[in-house]
């Protein structure tokens, strides 16, 4: 079976975020691929590497990045909704005139077509949201 | 072409378990998930609800979300199956489609 | 064999209290440069997004509601609206907006997108998609 997840909710506010990674290494272990995680709405503050939290809690964006890179996973940052709530990679530093980034390893930011592309190429579209 | 739909919220915070069920054909099945676990307890205002459906749609919750909340198996409405995650990606390959009630 | 899924986007939010609303649509508009079979259905708090006479000056933030009088020219003909999602809100088909479409097998007629139906008829209409998108 193959996957597009689509993750709704930033990390903590909402458990979405850490549902979604549970949910993809099931999906791995049982030898599924996971074609593409998507995140939109404030899913997208799923990606900023300047979180720091508490030592003994989940640390939520690196576990995404440690899941990508291990799994070589597609993680993707939707452009729009990264643009209003401040998601920031060299590319759209330079565009948008902004003084640094944030965007964390393993994240990269694209357009909506990525979400619709997935749910075209994959079997099944998993929804982790509030 | 039976379908999964996912409930991830309280049905004493949000309609959502509500709308699953009014929208979910006979053979399909529901997953309470995150806070949705809460609507898979008996003894409570939607527990007859969920029990009323259940000649048609098959009801499962997600056993890590039960533990994490202090939810004994032992509360739970007769025929509400526990899954672990590797049942809940088992039960999105067993149906059609994924329909999220958020 | 064709490769056009049918996309159902299933809006159940209220508009401005969430930004859910209006990015749902941004991924219908988006969407719909891949030429599939779409579908919008509005149940629950999702049926006030269509309302009509939506004025948001005082707020100042963006009112978006005239987006959904252009789906038309994006080539989204099926609005399903959810006749027990009206009823419980006291609604009718009367306080929604005029949404149409025309259609290019008669003529460019302009025809009503906005079909209203029961709930038995939006499960099964959510049954014959092919991916369900919710927000």
């Amino acid at each position: 079976m193959k996957y597009v997840i689509q993750v709704n909710e930033g990390p903590y506010n909402h458990e979405a975020s850490t549902s979604a990674l549970n949910f993809v290494r099931a999906a791995l272990d049982a030898g599924h691929e996971v074609f593409r995680v998507f995140f939109y709405h404030d899913g997208v503050n799923n990606s900023t590497r300047y979180t720091t939290p508490p030592q003994d809690d989940l640390h939520i964006v690196n576990t995404w990045s440690d899941l990508a890179s291990k799994n070589d996973l597609d993680l993707v940052v939707c452009v729009a909704a990264a643009q209003r709530r401040g998601i920031v990679d060299e590319g759209e530093q330079e565009r948008n005139g902004k003084d640094g980034n944030n965007i964390a390893p393993g994240f990269r930011i694209s357009g909506l077509g990525q979400l619709v592309e997935g749910c075209i190429q994959a079997d099944r579209l998993v929804v982790f949201g509030d | 072409m039976p379908i999964l739909h996912t409930v991830n919220k309280s049905p004493y915070e949000r309609n959502s378990l509500d709308s699953a069920i009014s929208h979910a054909l006979k053979g399909s099945s529901v997953i309470m998930f995150e806070d949705g676990v809460y609507g898979a307890m008996k003894g409570t205002a939607h527990a007859d609800k969920v029990s009323g459906a259940m000649k048609d749609v098959s009801f499962y919750v997600l056993g890590p979300d039960l533990k994490a909340r202090g939810i004994d198996e032992s509360k739970l409405i007769d025929g509400v199956k526990v899954v672990d995650y590797s049942g809940f990606v088992q039960l999105t390959v067993d149906n059609d489609k994924v329909s999220a009630w958020t | 064999m064709s490769d056009i899924k049918n996309f159902l986007y299933l809006n159940r939010r209220a508009p401005y209290g969430t930004v859910y609303a209006w990015e749902s649509l941004e991924v219908v508009l988006i969407g719909a440069a891949f030429e599939q079979d779409v579908s919008l259905a509005f149940v629950d708090d999702g049926v006030y997004q269509i309302m009509k006479g939506q004025d948001t000056s005082e707020l100042g933030i963006k009112n978006f509601s005239p987006t959904y009088s252009a789906l038309g020219d994006y080539d989204v003909q099926k609005i399903y609206v959810e006749k027990e999602s009206l009823d419980a809100r006291g609604l009718t088909v009367d306080d929604l907006l005029d949404l149409k479409y025309e259609d290019e097998d008669d003529d460019w007629a302009e025809k009503d997108s906005i079909k209203v139906v029961s709930a038995d008829e939006l499960a099964k209409i959510i049954d014959d998609s092919d991916v369900v998108l919710s927000f």
